[in-house]
């Protein structure tokens, strides 16, 4: 299996290189929001949507903007503004043109400002020297890897918290060690393909 | 003696990481070896020092309305001075880290600060608290890649530690072994505040 073809990209940055589990970006959210499942779906979704827009505007301001200008330095300060921008106006647009999409996913959109992932991605498709058609499959892959990620979080911590744990565990401290064996059971998909 | 306070507060009774649970990505994500945990914060450090410092200065001539963005634009022009300098004087270093160093603009621990305290103190208890809130997620970050070094890969800060017979646990090294150790390090800090102070 190549790994520059898009369907490796998709399964890596899906599975292999799951944002959360194995590359630790965007973790406050993991377990800031991952109490019930349904604010978990929301979020997932929240997510992909926004990256999705996030990595193709600063892919662009990269490579038509900051390159020809020789402004690279810039980078992230403006990927950073672009973002925050990009977030808020997505807010607005969804307010008054789809106001059920943005009664479901309303409340996440603002934090999803400080969720590193989006600039992460944003970075990522610019290190691996991604083209645009790769660094759109590459954010859908990490995105819908989050989004798998966080719900299964969410439906596991949902039993638990009917579950007898110790109390010094309570809370995060058991959170964390079922992160870890999420992680281990993702480690397993490091041999597909052999990426 | 608030000073002082000011100080002290970030390194123990709040610290960033242990106990208001902020700036996690970078603490697991970089936290493989000793000497990577401790190079990632000291370049946090300096850039929550220096926006601290710098916040504290404008704030009074700051609009309400926007200074989220201003926070933002003053945290991303230290990021990338530590950015270049990483890459012209630590180029192992700042391979490591990788995506890690840009990412330092959206660390929570140094929006949050900047939102929480130096927004609204003076220029020297801001960047007293930038140095204990700094030493504090250094501490803790350090500590964690120690521990995870020793164990999954035999070592503390590129050393060996112990003798031939020693197996390590190349589980620790990898993103599961991160989750465990800081699993265990909050288990133990809950275990001992029950003892304190039982509810």
């Amino acid at each position: 299996m190549d790994s520059t073809s898009l369907f490796g990209i998709l399964i890596a940055s899906l599975l292999i290189n799951n944002i959360l589990l194995i590359r630790f970006i965007a973790l406050c959210s993991f377990f800031g929001v991952s109490n019930q499942m349904e604010t978990s779906i929301g979020m997932g979704l929240a997510v992909i949507f926004v990256m999705m827009m996030a990595s193709a505007v600063s892919w662009l301001i990269y490579y038509f903007l900051l390159v020809p200008f020789d402004l690279v330095y810039l980078r992230t300060a403006s990927f950073i503004l672009t973002i925050a921008g990009l977030v808020q106006l997505e807010e607005m647009y969804l307010k008054k043109y789809v106001p059920r999409l943005y009664r479901a996913m309303g409340i996440y959109l603002p934090l999803i400002t400080t969720n590193c992932a989006v600039l992460a991605v944003a970075f990522l498709n610019i290190d691996y020297n991604y083209n645009f058609r790769q660094s759109l499959v590459y954010t859908f892959g990490v995105s819908a890897g989050y989004t798998l990620a966080i719900i299964l979080f969410a439906g596991i911590r949902e039993r638990m918290a009917l579950a007898p744990v110790p109390k010094a565990l309570q809370g995060y401290p058991i959170a964390f060690f079922t992160a870890s064996l999420m992680s281990l059971a993702f480690l397993g998909f490091k041999g597909l393909f052999g990426l | 003696m608030s000073l002082k306070n000011d100080f002290l507060s970030g390194l123990i009774k709040e610290n960033p990481v242990l106990v208001l649970m902020i700036g996690l990505c970078p603490t697991l994500a970089v936290s493989s070896t000793a000497v990577n945990g401790f190079g990632m914060g000291i370049a946090a450090s300096f850039v929550l020092i220096c926006s601290n410092l710098v916040i504290a200065m404008v704030r009074k001539y700051t609009p309400d309305q926007i200074r989220i963005p201003i926070f933002i634009i003053i945290i991303s022009t230290f990021v990338t001075i530590t950015d270049y300098v990483m890459q012209a004087y630590y180029p192992a270093l700042y391979k490591q880290l990788g995506v890690f160093v840009p990412l330092i603009v959206v660390n929570c621990i140094i929006l949050g600060r900047a939102e929480a305290f130096a927004y609204k103190n003076r220029v020297w208890s801001s960047t007293l608290d930038g140095f204990g809130m700094g030493l504090g997620f250094t501490l803790v970050i350090t500590v964690i890649g120690a521990i995870r070094e020793i164990i999954g890969n035999g070592t503390i800060f590129g050393k060996a530690i112990f003798s031939q017979g020693f197996q390590p646990a190349k589980i620790m090294i990898l993103p599961p072994g991160g989750f465990i150790t800081i699993g265990v390090l909050m288990a133990f800090l809950h275990y001992f505040q029950n003892k304190v102070n039982p509810r």
